[in-house]
């Protein structure tokens, strides 16, 4: 199935037949073998064969993430425990993590569709990948690592942590590729600052980034600074893990792998299905899985499909990089706000690093949203007026573009937590009264 | 005729003013001058240490923001109306001074006031010469 990545693969049609075909083996298997599916199609009122074409999907109820931690652990399971060749789980914040299972097939599916995300990025047999993705029940560093390994590209399972490591590695093993998230590579360049290595005089070309979300400035950010071309790369868990859309060069939109996960864009408040180019949450139903199929799985994340032609040539639809999620956004004095949004204000300050943090508590009965940024050689000025300017600056900028008035609080390096996998951007300190 | 000074950002948290002085206390650099700037969030420490680049090393190395800067040191007659006199010469040549503070010289005898002039630095050396007042080399300054 290779062919996807070809530029010029044009035959919608013949995709959309494999699609439906595919979709309804799956909405049999789970209907014959999941008591939640069959409890819940039977509620709609719908039965597998009500699905005559792909629109009809909308007919089919959605699964939450409350459904998989309500059947945890393996509840949903559509085949027998034996054919169960891997378990994942990824990182409950309240409690109880969310269990993923996968078969034989399973896996070569998932390898298939990382195997295409390095594809895309321009990774070749010949590349020396370094995967510091954590390792263990979070599916990034096992998948991206099959992914790679599929490919025929030299792995290195380094996993997350040991930063000084990470870049020996880099020096001394010429790594080309490396995949982890966006902020640990920030942390990465700092700390090669700081031991005077230079990006640029190494073998490291291309990076793959994902399991948070990040703007489109971090990524010139990270380009700028250690000339390597930075790749977005998407997936969940629930539906696979790494590899379920990826970036291409033309940057304009991740190339979703259709032909095992297929997208809707939903109202994420009526569930109303909307048309390619409307923004709205990303809904996922896998077409191929077999230990754990999830049908119309509601990611919360907010995006756009885009069936036209990429830059690039290629026709398999596109989403929007997700920026935000629903649930990221926080309700501030009535003001809709999403970290991100801070993010990309902060970044148009020069000189201000990306290490910040949103702090909201309430006194009283306002909300008030502190932003905590940490100063650096660059911004810090001798005079006190100096500083006391980047403050306002900066909170004018956010009041423009926001609408939220917040505090700033310049703070001294390397008091903001890094993080070695994804970054805490948000201490929400209402919820804990 | 320039003094070197570093000036060093500090969050208002209890003791960073304490392990800046260790720092440098550990590292065997002197404090000569000091004055603190203080907002209700962050101060800026602005030090005259007896070897300026040495003290930025060690705070950078650990992770402390800091930057020198030149500031002048100017030589005031220890009576009444000693500092009225330099002010008054700057005061009368229009030079604005961004901040300034008070340290001993070497011996003891003497006040010095640091000044950090800014733009208008050329026009305050012109003043304070004509009004007939003495400038510190650093290395007077330091007593080296």
């Amino acid at each position: 199935m290779n062919d996807l990545l070809l530029k010029d693969f044009v035959d919608r049609r013949a995709m959309e037949r494999i699609q439906l075909e595919r979709m309804q083996d799956t909405l049999r298997r789970v209907y014959d073998n999941v008591a939640f599916y069959r409890r819940a199609f039977d509620a709609a009122g719908v039965k597998p064969e009500d699905l005559r074409s792909l629109a009809d999907l909308r007919k089919f109820p959605f699964t939450e993430k409350t459904d998989l931690r309500d059947h945890y652990p393996f509840g949903l399971l559509a085949t027998d425990q034996k054919n169960v060749v891997r378990i994942h789980a990824s990182s409950g914040t309240t409690g109880k993590p969310t269990v993923v299972c996968y078969t034989h097939d399973d896996i070569q599916i998932w390898s298939e569709t990382m195997c295409r995300t390095l594809q895309l990025g321009g990774c070749t047999e010949h590349d020396i990948v370094q995967n510091s993705y954590g390792y263990g029940l979070f599916t990034g560093g096992l998948g991206a690592h099959y992914g790679a390994e599929r490919l025929g590209c030299s792995v290195i399972p380094m996993g997350g942590g040991a930063t000084e490591k990470q870049l020996l590695l880099i020096r001394d093993f010429g790594t080309t590729a490396i995949c982890c998230t966006p902020s640990f590579f920030i942390h990465m360049i700092e700390e090669a600052e700081k031991i005077g290595m230079d990006f640029r005089q190494t073998k490291l070309r291309i990076g793959f980034f994902g399991a948070e979300p990040w703007t489109d400035a971090m990524r010139r950010l990270i380009e700028e600074k250690s000339g390597i071309k930075a790749f977005d790369i998407f997936g969940l868990s629930e539906v696979i893990g790494p590899g379920v859309s990826a970036d291409c060069e033309a940057h304009c939109g991740l190339h979703v792998f259709e032909d095992h996960y297929y997208p809707e864009i939903v109202d994420s408040v009526t569930g109303e299905v909307l048309p390619p180019g409307e923004e709205g949450e990303l809904v996922f139903t896998t077409i191929t899985k077999q230990a754990m199929p999830v049908i119309r799985y509601r990611t919360h994340d907010i995006s756009r499909l885009n069936y036209e032609k990429c830059a690039c040539g290629r026709t398999i639809v596109r989403m929007d990089k997700v920026q935000r999620r629903s649930d990221d956004m926080l309700i501030i004095r009535g003001v809709n706000l999403f970290p991100s949004q801070v993010e990309s204000v902060l970044l148009t300050v020069k000189g201000v690093e990306p290490h910040y943090q949103l702090v909201v508590t309430r006194e009283g009965a306002m909300d008030e949203l502190e932003i905590r940024v940490e100063v650096t050689q660059q911004i810090f000025s001798d005079a006190v007026g100096g500083l006391e300017m980047l403050r306002e600056r900066i909170s004018s900028r956010i009041k423009e573009i926001i609408g939220l008035s917040a505090k700033i609080t310049l703070v001294e390096p390397g008091t903001i937590e890094r993080s070695m996998g994804k970054a805490r951007r948000v201490q929400d300190l209402r919820k804990l009264k | 005729m320039a003094i070197r000074q570093l000036s060093i950002f500090l969050e208002n948290r209890v003791g960073r003013l304490a392990s800046v002085a260790k720092a440098l206390g550990d590292a065997g650099i002197n404090i000569r001058g000091l004055s603190v700037a203080d907002t209700k969030d962050f101060g800026i420490l602005r030090l005259i240490v007896d070897d300026v680049v040495a003290a930025e090393n060690v705070l950078r190395s650990h992770d402390t923001v800091c930057q020198i800067n030149d500031v002048t040191a100017v030589d005031v007659d220890n009576q009444p109306g000693g500092l009225a006199k330099v002010l008054t010469a700057l005061n009368e040549a229009a030079v604005n001074v961004e901040y300034m503070y008070a340290i001993a010289e070497p011996k003891g005898v003497r006040p010095v006031m640091i000044f950090r002039f800014g733009d208008a630095k050329d026009a305050a050396m012109a003043a304070l010469q004509k009004a007939g007042v003495h400038l510190y080399e650093e290395k007077d300054l330091l007593g080296k």
